[in-house]
């Protein structure tokens, strides 16, 4: 493990104003549609109606008859013109998969899969012939609730997946566990149902693809997390393009949650029918389209029991999760339910015991892949919906317990029973922090004096493990990913030493542009005006993997630091040479090259970038040029944690729920920016909210998708959410130079858990133990009915 | 087909154009200012509005035939001489963006709040935002751009960067 470096210059850990922000606020970003192609035409998917339907024939005389259409193309013609397959890029023993067409081909399998495309003059136009496009289905009946799916008889989705089983997992030791369960003094079991969510980036999906015909080389616009991967999985898996000929864009990109990770058919098909039509064709999403073929997130239903010992110790974790991956895995869908699951349940608790089984199940709903924290806010839903149910089976404040359970400081590096080793951490300050910024003690009061009065006032905690930046390669590459998950940096020094990088992380909003040049900038002493961030562009940015799991600081960010440090010891030979002294009694500060001990011996960053490009007067055995690459390839994730508190007042008249405070305490490591850091987490934490309360996917018995858009999928609103406090502890990471770990998910994965333990704890004088998610006033209510039918 | 004359930015323009045509395709398409975005299909997200004779309109939900000798103001003319606005400018104070997508249409609505209620509290803020979606910031760092920028109106513009 590399050692802890503090951060050094005033740059780091400044809340520096954005540099990106200008070209948002004033409308000159570059958004994929915003693109415009010379010549372009656009493309209008064909969708089946149907969640499950035999495509008997396509009819495309009337729509091929429209003046300005150019073409319908099918799934057979994706097919016969040598397109592959879509892959899957997480690969599981005994997995069963179910092959995919860009366009389907004989049957569809969810509503809103693609059938054809229609490629005209104009979008309007392209809607008009798509509606001509009459396609003949024999609809068949739909697989829709995973646990339905898995019954006898039910409706198969893909033939060679018996059952609808895609894969079975498990993990940890089950004879371990189970022998804890039968020595336990309590044992509390719930069914947790953790609900469909949908990403909704404001941005919705879009693409534009003009081929070449001088040089033969295919350009795409996407809105992509990863234009590399997309370039690797699309050129060389799907279309057959050599990567030297097709060059992957993805340009201001507006927001993506893991919705903009994975390859979809639309950029396969706009990508294929702009070379094969040799026109350029571009595709932008409705919302509507938006709603239906963006992977959703999580969907998953699990029976979970937890065991306790006399004292309130946790003893055993048990967990049978059913996990609905809808009607084809998504591209890095096996890994969501399993391994960034299964691997953290054992959350801030030193729990002695765990074992969790897992079946990945087909249905004929759209595919479903990561979102936001990606199988770690269902782990952390999980856990600490049942410490709380725990703590009030046994009687005991959901503190005490949780507190009586933390892995102590001291135990780091922490190897948990699920696999995972903790880096680094020190969970009860940030819980007493949490505690205090509420005044945990003058909020119960407050709670039980407004009891008194028929108030339901509620307080919930969540204290949560995040885990970022999957690694190492060789390691994960053992667990079934078909990727390498280090990051990349080519830091680019001009001859006036100003300095390019080139970074293979991407920013859709996450705000690199700022933090990765107040990363290079400190390091070189130089201004934060003097660094460009360049990234989203496989033709200007050597490799990369991109922007999930909130990797971006501590593997994209390392691999900068990393490419710097060569730079300046490229500098220093050079300054060195210059200086007639051993490259060895070199240092480099305040943008300075100097003989260590004699400060007043020294040559500045710019004279030595500039004889580096001269190279009249350059040690024999160095090149010319001051260019360097790095690539982090971290020996392990990272380990972000913290409490976040929610205080809750449900209307006992309407089940509507008020969040009326919100405190979180997280520990992401060292911190390049506070300002960007915090804004992060509000954002998380409005998602996380917003999956407690008011989100979910619903589809009717049939498969059609019934909050199929935002009149009826109800995301936050400003008037929905409080303000947030929040506040940190410090703990840094010891598996980058940095220190850091990553702040990405960290909101969403605790404020669900946080949310719901409140109302939970609202309800609780009515006897009411649990209430599934979202928690609408429509099933809060319903519960204190059944409640009062009990009583 | 059917002419529309719209004052967009304080410059006139003219141009034939299809019935059908919204007007965030007019100012998106047409006159190429695709600082005005389409981020839903339902008239929920806010991303497209824009000001309609000083108004705030989603221009997602109106034809371009209905603003036919109307003034529309968009993002792209809202900075002056270089100067951001100070709606603009309190937003980038305040960190009241991330990925920028939602942006303009909540840079537009607050101008168009803060010209009916100038100092408005922190629950009239979030009121009055209920029509624009933001899925990034969790409105927090919005709402503090909004009061930044209130505190501003009164007082000198503030320099672009």
């Amino acid at each position: 493990m590399a050692t802890i470096v503090e951060p050094t210059g005033a740059l780091m850990g400044a809340s520096i104003k954005r540099q990106e922000d200008g070209k948002f606020l004033t409308g000159r970003a570059s958004f994929t549609d915003d693109i415009k192609l010379v010549g372009q035409t656009h493309a209008v998917f064909v969708r089946s109606p149907h969640a499950h339907a035999r495509i008997r024939g396509i009819d495309a005389k009337a729509a091929l008859g429209m003046p300005g259409v150019h073409a319908v193309l099918t799934g057979e013609d994706l097919k016969s013109s040598g397109v592959n397959p879509m892959p899957v890029g997480w690969l599981l023993p005994d997995i069963k998969i179910g092959e995919k067409h860009a366009l389907a081909v004989g049957t569809a399998r969810f509503v809103g899969e693609a059938v054809a495309v229609v490629v005209a003059d104009t979008p309007a136009l392209a809607r008009d012939a798509a509606d001509a496009v009459v396609v003949d289905y024999d609809v068949l009946p739909a697989a829709v609730e995973a646990v339905d799916a898995l019954e006898p008889g039910a409706p198969q989705v893909h033939a060679n997946a018996p059952g609808n089983v895609a894969f079975s997992w498990q993990i940890g030791d089950k004879a371990k566990t189970d022998s804890a369960f039968a020595g336990a003094k309590k044992v509390v079991r719930q069914r947790l149902v953790n609900q469909r969510l949908i990403a909704n980036a404001i941005e919705p999906r879009a693409s534009a693809a003009a081929f070449n015909l001088a040089n033969g080389e295919l350009t795409l616009y996407v809105t992509s997390q990863n234009p590399h991967v997309h370039r690797l999985i699309m050129g060389a898996f799907i279309l057959g393009l050599p990567e030297h000929k097709f060059r992957v864009i993805s340009p201001d990109v507006g927001g993506g949650f893991g919705s903009k990770i994975f390859v979809y058919p639309e950029e396969c098909v706009v990508a294929w029918a702009a070379k094969r039509l040799e026109r350029p064709v571009r595709w932008t999403a409705t919302r509507s389209e938006s709603f239906t073929t963006d992977a959703h997130g999580r969907d998953h239903v699990s029976d979970a029991e937890m065991a306790f010992d006399a004292d309130g110790r946790i003893i055993g974790l048990r967990v049978k999760t059913v996990a609905n991956m809808g009607s084809y895995l998504s591209l890095f869908a096996p890994c969501v339910p399993t391994y960034l699951y299964g691997t953290l349940l054992s959350g801030q608790y030193d729990i002695p015991a765990i074992h969790c089984e897992v079946t990945g199940v087909y249905t004929n709903t759209t595919p479903v892949d990561a979102y936001r924290g990606a199988g770690r806010p269902e782990a952390c839903y999980l856990i600490e919906r049942m410490v709380d149910i725990g703590a009030r089976a046994l009687g005991m404040d959901p503190v005490d317990l949780r507190r009586k359970n933390l892995v102590p400081a001291g135990s780091f590096p922490y190897q948990t029973q699920v696999a995972l080793a903790y880096d680094s951490g020190n969970y009860e300050p940030a819980l007493d922090k949490a505690l205090e910024m509420l005044d945990y003690k003058k909020a119960r009061a407050a709670q039980a004096a407004a009891r008194k009065d028929g108030r339901l006032i509620g307080i919930g905690l969540s204290a949560y493990i995040e885990a970022c930046g999957i690694a190492p390669s060789q390691v994960v590459g053992s667990l079934g990913a078909q990727a390498g998950l280090y990051e990349s940096a080519t830091v680019r020094v001009h001859p006036t030493g100003k300095v390019s990088v080139m970074t293979g992380s991407h920013s859709h909003g996450q705000g690199h542009d700022t933090t990765f040049a107040q990363l290079a900038a400190s390091e070189l002493g130089l201004g934060i005006d003097d660094v460009e961030i360049v990234h989203g562009d496989t033709g200007r940015v050597q490799f990369g993997m991109g922007s999930y799991g909130s990797r971006s600081a501590a593997v994209g960010g390392t691999a900068i630091y990393l490419a710097v440090q060569k730079v300046k010891d490229k500098g220093k030979q050079i300054a060195a040479h210059l200086l007639e002294a051993s490259p060895a009694d070199m240092d480099f500060a305040d943008g300075k090259f100097f003989v260590k001990g004699s400060p007043s011996k020294a040559k500045a960053w710019g004279e030595v970038c500039l004889a580096a490009y001269l190279a009249h007067n350059i040690p024999a055995n160095i090149e010319p040029g001051l260019e360097t690459t790095s690539f982090f390839d971290p020996g392990n994730f990272t380990f972000p944690f913290g409490t976040h508190i929610a205080v809750v007042e449900v209307d006992p008249r309407t089940g509507h729920v008020e969040l009326n405070r919100y405190v979180a305490v997280d520990d992401v490591g060292n911190v390049i920016n506070p300002m960007i850091v915090d804004g992060q987490l509000h954002g998380g934490i409005a998602q996380g909210v917003g999956q407690a309360l008011w989100e979910g996917a619903t589809y009717d018995s049939n498969g059609q998708l019934i909050t199929g858009s935002m009149i009826n999928y109800a995301l936050p609103k400003a008037e929905n959410l409080p303000s947030f406090e929040t506040a940190r502890t410090v703990t840094p990471s010891p598996v980058n130079p940095l220190g850091v770990k990553g702040a990405g998910e960290a909101g969403a994965i605790a404020a669900t858990a946080a949310v719901a333990n409140a109302v939970v704890d609202a309800l609780s004088p009515l006897g009411i133990t649990h209430v599934d998610l979202p928690l609408t006033p429509e099933r809060v209510w319903g519960a204190i009915q059944n409640a009062q039918k009990r009583s | 087909m059917s002419k529309v004359s719209i004052t967009v930015n304080g410059r006139a323009t003219a141009h034939d154009v299809e019935d059908r045509t919204l007007l965030v395709h007019y100012l998106r398409d047409t006159l190429g200012l695709t600082g005005t975005h389409v981020g839903c299909d339902t008239s929920q997200c806010g991303a497209c509005t824009v000001l309609l004779d000083g108004r705030a309109v989603k221009s997602c939900t109106l034809l371009a035939a209905q603003a036919d000798g109307s003034s529309v103001t968009t993002i792209e003319g809202l900075a002056k001489d270089g100067v951001l606005h100070a709606v603009q400018a309190g937003f980038h104070q305040e960190h009241a963006l991330q990925c920028g997508f939602c942006t303009t249409g909540m840079v537009m609505a607050t101008v168009d709040l803060l010209s009916r209620n100038p100092s408005p509290n922190e629950q009239q803020i979030r009121h009055g935002l209920e029509g624009n979606l933001c899925r990034c910031t969790g409105y927090h760092n919005i709402v503090r751009g909004v009061q930044h920028a209130a505190h501003a109106m009164g007082s000198a513009p503030v320099a672009a960067d």
